[in-house]
Order: structure tokens, then sequence, then C-alpha cells
């Protein structure tokens, strides 16, 4: 007798309590920046492609849902096509974890529902954003060994000029 | 045998080798750069340290260089010892302080010993807070791009390319930090094997440049064995595809014939399988313009030809032995032609028959490089068989391994023994009309006209075995000559007699052959080596069928109402008068071919084939070796397999036009081949080359793609978001996908890329031999045959030389003799649709004996007209003969040919 009456006090107690129901979609929830939504490509602080297409993040994916070739253009690598099949992805962030240069990015966006399976394939137009993401400062360029139009060899960060061949000096 | 103790456990090991490779064959992860199977040992980059201790009381022991130390009865050593650990990671960090934050943007990465070098040994973080050294690049031509900042400085190019393949246009410059691997200046490698670079570098310096640009990770490809189709040799390779389309060829070890190493035409050769000339559709002619049709047109009208009148087929020598027998049940014995003209024909026939019945060895590739006297008649093998020429340089070393075995010294110590060997005569020599580039390394060149060859050949003949034909009329300095010559290979162990189908010369292979047959008489081990044009000229020769003369005369009389063409560019080898004649009297001409060839332009119907990357087929080599090569490719429809078409064909057709009973019930490869082996018993062991379709190991298919191979519910989402299942293939035992059993026990001819836990590069193959430098655990790949057991049965019967020796040349007046300039780049003809060949091939020049040209151009009338060309003086060259590229200049070339040569008369306008 005396239980049943203190579960119905305790169940009265809570109409008092705060609500835990959030009104989505008009109330939007609070996402941190490192929330694993909506996969995107970033690019350089100089508005350049970041993604180098080395194919570590699809080479990650447990699902196997990135799929990308690589092409070049004055020693740049560029994804020519990069695709993710959305209807297959988990949102692990594995991908993010293996990109090399920041460039795969998961946001705080989970809104991606579709009626059509198809429109979940997001090509590279629908992936790459014209900002750097979480990473606002890192070029891959400016570690790497490689000469791209701008940069000279030798002129990556820590790195000594060109050797001079010619020359006798030890 | 002996035994050594690795880390507390004995392993059974060679005494002949080191302790690195004792090591690797225990199954050891030992790490290592510098030492390579094919280069030997030089201890240039310290990395693969471990202890070795003095007996069972040593506790410290000393660190000593795997590579550098032979196998002793009952070593004790130790790999895991922590001083040897630290050792080695401190060489790796050093090793990597220059090395440039590259991997994601290198052709390497995911394939590179570099990588899996210091993954094995720990090294995780860089200490080095300092500078990087950086080099500048150079641009070595088409096939190999350079970025020397990868460098690990281990000398493995340099080894290759100049010690082992004879180039001199790469070297180490600069010393120290700065030492810097590349040509003097800028320009292409001119090296034939200029490729392997790409394999040899363990890290990133050297990466292939067309693969480049269609770049994808080594564990996205989808990999498969396969035989390069590119000359005779049958070198085996590995060809990767990823969305179906070729990527790449890489090598695949077969301890008989290519081992690590293929020539640059072979691995950048491919070209042509995606180049804009396919024919990806059928074509039929419609109101006098060729259309695209669907599939079931062009049967129709095929079925509609085939009424009206007689079929005939022409077959190919680069068609697989499955395509061509196919079209030999669809037309009949009678009416089967090989595609060749007579001369060519007759020449690959000879070449089976005088192989049959050598009395000695047929020595495989590898056997050849331990021959202790070579020499080549009237061939210039680093043109029309590149490998098997890599193979004769080789042979020049034999006389430094025998100095280093008395020495004492191991023949793996590579400078050691190589600075030994600058001291021994070469073995090698060489009898051809031009120079050739084994000339550098030989001991003795004579160049003279095909016949004089010839005669010189059956002279040295006479000279070893009196009962051979005798030649009179031989000046003193070529009796002199052919005396020496008959010493020397009288006095060696080995003796390897080389020759071939170049000069379309029978008395030139006759005579090689009565070389070797005389010297089989007292050394068993004489070898006998024919060079054949094509990738499945010996097995065409073992078929059999019509010459194209002979279709030529019955095409002439009206006979033939429906010619089937099966990837065959008969231009190549008919005079464009008999090509017109051919179009004009044969209603129908049906082409078969994968690319668009000057034939397919005359062909009321073409059809789209399968290319070797797409299909599976068995190829014969010139040694007659069968060989399987397996699809990587599944391509749309309605390309399919040269046998599938024919098959096609045949269903569409009345049964009352042409009996095809067999052909119509093929259901798979190994349904034609059990076809072939019942109509040609001596093809019959083809079957065998490689296990069929049905071969599973485990219950399971062979996987032909990587465990980790990525994209799969993606790559095709563009076209249907839905997952559709692998391509199949009944022909063949692998699974399309990442499904399916993998280990380095399966069959060698099912080898379909080389990886094993820690070992991702190609060095991976070391854990696929039980002996470093042996044959594959699997097994050997491909089936020989022309088996030695038929030679020992033919030993009973005494060789009977031949006596038909031609007369000497005799120049005549007003005409030059014109040989062909075969070329490595340039006169094969699949070769010539891919990119990098055709940049790398050179404008066709003409050939004269030095200081006899009188202009700088000159005009050479052939059968098909003039030619004007430009002229380059040929050193060495014989009197009254010229050199004129094959295929280049005329695209039928048939020689040795007499034709008119005279001065260009625009010379005074052009300068």
């Amino acid at each position: 007798m005396f239980n049943t009456l203190r579960t119905l006090l305790l169940t009265a107690l809570h109409a008092f309590h705060r609500r835990a129901t959030v009104q989505y979609p008009e109330q939007q929830p609070y996402l941190p920046p490192r929330y694993r939504g909506r996969i995107i490509l970033s690019r350089d602080p100089d508005g350049m492609e970041r993604c180098v297409a080395c194919n570590l993040c699809a080479v990650a994916c447990p699902v196997d849902c990135i799929s990308l070739q690589k092409t070049e253009t004055d020693g740049r690598w560029y994804p020519e096509y990069f695709r993710i099949n959305f209807s297959r992805c988990i949102f692990c962030g594995f991908c993010e974890e293996a990109c090399p240069t920041y460039a795969i990015q998961l946001t705080p966006d989970f809104e991606m529902g579709e009626y059509a399976r198809p429109n979940l394939v997001y090509e590279k137009e629908d992936l790459l954003i014209s900002g750097t993401g979480k990473y606002p400062d890192y070029s891959f360029y400016n570690v790497a060994g490689i000469p791209i139009p701008g940069k000279a060899r030798g002129a990556s960060e820590r790195e000594r000029p060109p050797v001079d061949l010619h020359s006798l000096l030890p | 045998m002996t035994t050594i103790r690795i880390d507390g456990r004995d392993w059974p090991t060679r005494s002949d080798i080191n302790l690195l490779q004792a090591c690797l064959e225990a199954g050891a992860n030992l790490p290592y750069f510098c030492w390579h199977p094919e280069l030997g040992s030089v201890g240039a980059c310290r990395q693969c340290a471990i202890k070795q201790f003095s007996g069972p009381e040593d506790r410290k022991g000393r660190i000593v260089m795997a590579c550098m130390t032979p196998v002793s009865e009952n070593a004790i050593i130790s790999i895991d010892d922590p001083e040897a650990r630290d050792f080695r990671a401190s060489v790796i960090e050093w090793m990597m302080v220059n090395h440039p934050y590259d991997c994601p943007v290198c052709e390497e990465g995911g394939e590179c010993h570099l990588q899996d070098m210091t993954v094995m040994t720990g090294h995780n973080t860089r200490r080095y807070r300092f500078t990087k050294r950086t080099h500048r690049n150079q641009d070595l031509g088409p096939f190999v791009k350079h970025e020397m900042n990868r460098c690990i400085a281990c000398y493995r190019c340099v080894r290759f390319y100049r010690d082992y393949a004879g180039g001199d246009d790469l070297a180490a410059f600069a010393s120290h930090d700065n030492v810097y691997f590349g040509r003097a200046e800028d320009g292409t490698l001119q090296n034939a094997f200029s490729g392997n670079l790409v394999e040899i570098c363990p890290t990133g310096v050297f990466t292939d440049k067309p693969f480049s640009a269609v770049y994808t990770r080594k564990w996205d490809m989808r990999g498969a064995p396969s035989v390069c189709v590119h000359c005779a040799v049958g070198c085996n390779t590995i060809v990767n595809a990823r969305e179906e389309t070729l990527r790449r060829v890489l090598n695949r070890y077969n301890t008989d014939i290519n081992r690590y190493v293929l020539c640059d035409r072979g691995r950048f050769g491919h070209g042509f399988v995606n180049a804009p000339t396919r024919i990806r559709t059928p074509l039929r002619i419609i109101d006098g313009q060729q259309v695209p049709v669907p599939t079931a047109d062009a049967l129709t009208a095929f079925a509609h030809m085939a009424t009206k009148g007689r079929v005939v087929g022409i077959a190919s020598s680069r068609a697989a032995l499955e395509t061509c027998f196919s079209l030999w049940a669809l037309v009949g014995a009678k009416h089967f032609s090989t595609g060749q003209t007579r001369q060519e024909q007759e020449c690959a026939e000879l070449a089976h028959a005088l192989l049959t019945r050598h009395p000695g060895a047929l020595p495989t590739l590898h056997e050849m490089e331990s021959a202790d006297a070579v020499l080549v008649l009237g061939e210039d093998v680093c043109a029309t068989a590149p490998r098997l020429g890599l193979s004769l340089h080789q042979s020049v070393r034999q006389a430094s391994f025998h100095t280093a075995d008395n020495a004492k010294v191991p023949r793996w110590m590579d400078a050691a023994v190589r600075t030994l060997g600058s001291e021994c005569p070469s073995t090698l020599h060489i009898l051809t009309p031009a120079p050739t580039d084994l000339d550098s390394v030989a001991a003795e060149t004579f160049h003279a006209a095909p016949d004089d060859i010839a005669r010189l050949g059956f002279a040295i003949a006479h000279e070893i075995d009196p009962s051979a034909p005798p030649v009179t009329d031989l000046t003193p300095d070529d009796a002199a000559r052919v005396a020496r010559l008959a010493q020397t290979l009288m006095a060696a162990r080995k003796p390897l007699i080389v020759s071939g189908m170049q000069y379309g010369s029978r008395a030139l292979m006759q005579a090689t052959s009565s070389i070797a047959a005389a010297l089989a008489r007292t050394t068993p081990a004489a070898g006998l080596s024919l060079v054949l044009p094509e990738c499945n000229s010996m097995g065409l020769a073992m078929m059999g069928g019509l010459s194209l003369e002979t279709v030529m005369e019955q095409a002439r009389a009206g006979e033939i109402f429906t010619l089937i063409v099966v990837e065959n560019d008969l231009t190549r080898h008919l005079d464009p008068a008999d090509v017109a004649d051919l179009v004009a009297t044969v209603p129908n001409i049906v082409v078969i071919d994968h690319t668009m060839t000057p034939l397919c332009q005359h062909a009321s119907l073409v059809l789209p084939i399968a290319a070797f990357s797409e299909c599976n087929g068995t190829l014969v080599n010139q040694e007659g070796r069968a060989q399987r090569f397996f699809q990587a490719v599944f391509p749309p429809a309605p390309i399919q397999a040269g046998w599938r078409w024919i098959q096609t064909l045949a269903r569409g057709l009345d049964p009352s036009t042409l009996p095809v009973t067999g052909l119509i019930g093929w259901g798979s490869l190994d349904a034609v081949l059990a076809a072939l082996a019942t109509a040609f018993p001596g093809l019959a062991p083809a079957a065998m080359a490689a296990p069929g379709g049905d071969y599973r190991i485990n219950g399971e298919k062979l996987r032909s793609q990587t465990y980790r191979a990525s994209g799969r519910t993606v790559i095709r989402s563009f076209v249907s978001v839905r997952d559709q299942p692998p391509p199949a293939s009944p022909d063949t035992p692998f699974s399309s996908s990442m499904e399916g059993a993998y280990e380095p026990d399966m069959p060698g001819a099912l080898v379909s890329f080389y990886q094993t836990p820690a070992w991702n590069s190609v060095q991976a193959l070391n854990r696929f031999q039980f002996e470093i430098g042996g044959p594959l655990r699997g097994g050997p790949s491909g089936i020989c045959l022309l088996s030695p057991a038929e030679n020992k049965n033919t030993q009973a019967r005494p060789y009977t030389y031949t006596t038909d020796i031609p007369p000497p040349y005799v120049p005549q007046a007003n005409v030059v003799l014109v040989l062909p300039d075969t070329r490595l780049f340039g006169s094969e003809e699949l070769s010539m649709f891919s990119p990098p060949i055709m940049e790398r091939s050179s404008a066709p020049t003409l050939g004269l004996p030095a200081n006899t040209a009188t202009s700088d151009r000159m005009m050479l009338h052939l059968e098909d007209g003039p030619h004007v060309l430009p002229v380059k003086p040929v050193p060495g060259l014989p009197a009254d003969t010229a050199l004129c590229p094959a295929h280049m200049v005329a695209r039928a070339f048939r020689f040795p040919r007499m034709a008119r040569l005279e001065d260009f008369p625009g010379e005074g306008e052009r300068t």
C-alpha cells in the first residue's frame, strides 16, 4: 500500500521537473563542433582544394562508401571525382582521422533525410565547401616536399634550398 | 645444407647464401634496402644489422650486416636482440631525416618498401628538428618519374641500371648527404629496362609515369596474372585494373623466364587497351559508311554472308590459342589460314621443327644466364626479344662467377665479384648484319649479310662436327674466325646458340641448329634458342594452316565469299596492291579485333574483341611454353573474348551452312581447351598451363583484390545506388572481388598480386618462394610443350644436317639489300598504340654503311613506291646493304629484298 502511494507521488513529482523533450525542429539542439555528421571536403587557407586524393579515407572506411580517383595539375594532386554514398555511411569518422591533410571533415549537420536513395550519393561538388572547416591554418603543401605553383622546391617548412650538384664544396 | 640458429630456433638453410637471405627464407621479418635477389649485396644501407654470436657461451655477440655475412655452419644469430633492434631503429631514423612528408601524394605509397621497413623497425616519430636537404628532379622521359627528395641512397638504381642492364645514362652524383641519382642532364632514360627502376627502387624516387596519370593505390586494384603480348619471349606480368580500366602492368616472377625484370615495351606497351583506337561496338557498312550496329544486327548480317558462299578464316600470331582454334573449328582446317606470309610461316614452322629435333638442351632464359659461351647468329635480340637480350647480357658474367668461386668469394658479394670480373674476358660472340646493343659487351662482333652469316654458321658446324656439310670458298679471315669460334664453343660446358626470324632467313636458323646439334654430340647441355616475332607465333606454328599467299590465290580465283580476320592487320603482311586485290575480290571481310587497324576500314563487318587484359587465354612462347593469361577487366558488352565471338557467330548460323558441331556447345575456356587437345594432340598440355576454371582453395575461389579494396558500396552508385553482384566468369578460378582465398602457396600461375602481412611492396615476393630466386612455392607457371623427353627420343636418331647452304651474298649494281631495322619501340604493332611508347619511338631513318651516303636524305624504292628518308650512317654495316625500320616506312615490309636507292632530288632546297 505504502509502495503504491510512493510510486504515485514520485510520478506526480515529475510533472514539475524540467522537460526533456526538445521541440525539434523548431528548437535546434546544441551540437559540438566535433559532432560526427554530414561529411564535407574543405579548402586550404589559400582557397585551393585540400584533398590530395591519397585514398586513405576510402581505405579507412569500414563500409567502403568513399570512392575517388586521383588527377594532377602542376604537381598538385586532386580528386577527379570524389563520391560518398551517404546511404551507406555510418558516420564513424574514421575517414577524418585518416586524412593527412584535414580535407575530409565531419560537421554537426545530421539533417540528411531523403525520399530516394540516389539523392544520398554525394559527388565532389556537393561535398566541397569554400572554407577551411575546423582547421583554419593548415595547408598540406606547406609541409610536403613537392613544389607547387607559388612554392618552389626546397621552400616548404623546414627545408633547405635545393643542393647545387655542380658545387665541389663538401 | 646447413643449420643456423635464429633467436634460439634452428633453421635448415643453404650454405652458399648470406644471413639476410637465410633469415628471409626462414620467414623472419628483417628489414633491408640495398640487397636485391638479382643484384646481390653491397652493404650500402646498414639496415639489416643483426647480432651474431661466436658460440653458445657467447652472451655479448657482435653486430654484423646480415647481407654481407655468409651463412656458416651452426651460426647463432639474433634478430630480436635489443642492441640490434636499436641499431636498426637508428639507421632508419637517419634515413628518414631528409625524407619529405610526401606519402599522401607519392605513387609508391601503400606499396612502398620504405614504408614497410619503417613500420617493421618501429620508427614512428621524427625527432629531427632541423631543416631537410632537398634536390631538384629531372625529366627522365615518358616512362619514369623522378622525385629525388625521397631517396635513401641505397644505390639499387644505379647498380641495376648500369651493372645489370648495361645502361650508362644514370649515375650517382655528389657526395655524403647530397648524393644524387640521375642523369648528367635532363633527358629520356635510354636503356630498354628503365621501367624496372620503378620496382627496383625501394622508395618513391622512380615511379611509373603513365600509371601516375591514372593512379590508384595498390590495394584498390584488381590484379590478374597475365602474359606479355609484345614479343614471343612470354614474360609473365601482373595486370592491374580498377573501374574496368587497365591501370598498369607489373612484373610477375617466373623463375624460368623474366624473373625480376621486364622490358619497357612490355611494361608500358599496354596503352593500346585504353586507347581511343579501341573498337567498342560492332560496326557494319550501311550505305557505304561504317556505323555502329547492335550485336543482333551484326549476327544476322554474318549469317546472311555465310549462306552465300565459302567462309575462310585468317587467324593471327598475336591472338590467343583458343581464339585461333575456335576460328579453325568454325571454318574447318581446309579454310584456316595462319595469317602469315609464306616466308613468315615457313620460318616459324622451321623454328618449331628445329627446336623439336634439337638433340641438346632448350634453355630457359634463366638457364641462358649461366651459358659460358654464347653465339648470336643474325638476330638483334635486344630489339626482337629484349628480355632474352638481357639474359645474354648476364651470361657475360659467367667468367667472373667462376673466378669468384676460385677466389672463394661468394657470388652474391656483388662489388667484389664485379671487381674480379673486370679482368674476365667476355663469352658473347655476335654475328649480325647490323650492330646491336649487346655489341659493347661482346668478345667479338662481325657484321655481314644474312646469307654470309649463315655460311659462317654452317662452316662452324662443319668445324665442330666434320660430318656436317662443309662450306667452300671461305676467305682466310672467315676461316680463321670460324676456327676460333668453333674452338670457343667446343671448349664451353654450356654453349648456347641464338638466332631468329628477324631477317626472315631459313638458312640462318638452319645454320644455328646445325651448330647446336654439332655441339650436342659432345656437350649435351648445348643450347639452342630461336627468336620468333609474336606472342603466339609458336602456338600457331604448331597448329598450321594456309599461308596468306594461298588465301590470295583463292581470293583472286573468286573462291572466297566471306573472309573472317581475327586480330590480324593484314596490311602489315600484304603489300597495298595485294590488300586492294583482296578487298576487290572478296565480297565480305569480317574483322574481329580490339583495335581500329587500317584493315578495319575495308571491313564490311567489324566486331569488338576483348584485349589481353579483358579475357582469358593461352599463349605459346618461342621456347614452346604454354602460358595462361587471366582477365583483370570485365569489359562491357558487346566486347567479349575471341572464341566467344566466334561461337556467337556459329550459333547464329543455319547448321547446314557450316558444320560447326563442337564449337556451339563450349561453355567455358576449359571446354575449348579440351576440344583443342582432341584436335591438336601436340597442344594438349596447354590445358595444364594453369589450373582450370573449377580450381578452388579450401572450396573458395581465389581473390583478385586485396582484402582492403575500397569503395565497394559507392564506386558504381552514380549509375545505380543498388549494390550489384561482382562480375564473374566461368573461365577463371578467380573471384573478381576481395572475397576468396589468397596465400603464398597458391599455384604460381595464379598469383594475382604480391602481398603478405607486413610486406606490401613487390618485395613481398620473397614470401612466395622457398628459396629466394628459386621457384615459386605454388609450383611453376606454364607448361613446356616441347618437352625434354621428346628430345631424348630423337637423340637415338642421328641429327641430319641440312645441305642447303646459301651462296655468298653478291652485291648487284644499282640496288641495295634492304634489311629490317627492328626497333624496340616502333616495330611492334600493338605497343605503338600506347601513348608512352609512341612518344619514345623515333622517326624512321635509313641506315647506310658509314661514309657511303651521298646526301643526308635518300629515296628508297619499295614495292609501295618511293620513300624519302633521312640517312643515318651505321658503322660496321656491310657494304651494299641498307637498314630500313620494319613496318615504319612501308607498312607491309617483306625482307630481305633488293631495292633501288637514289639521292633525294630536293636536297638543295631543304637547307
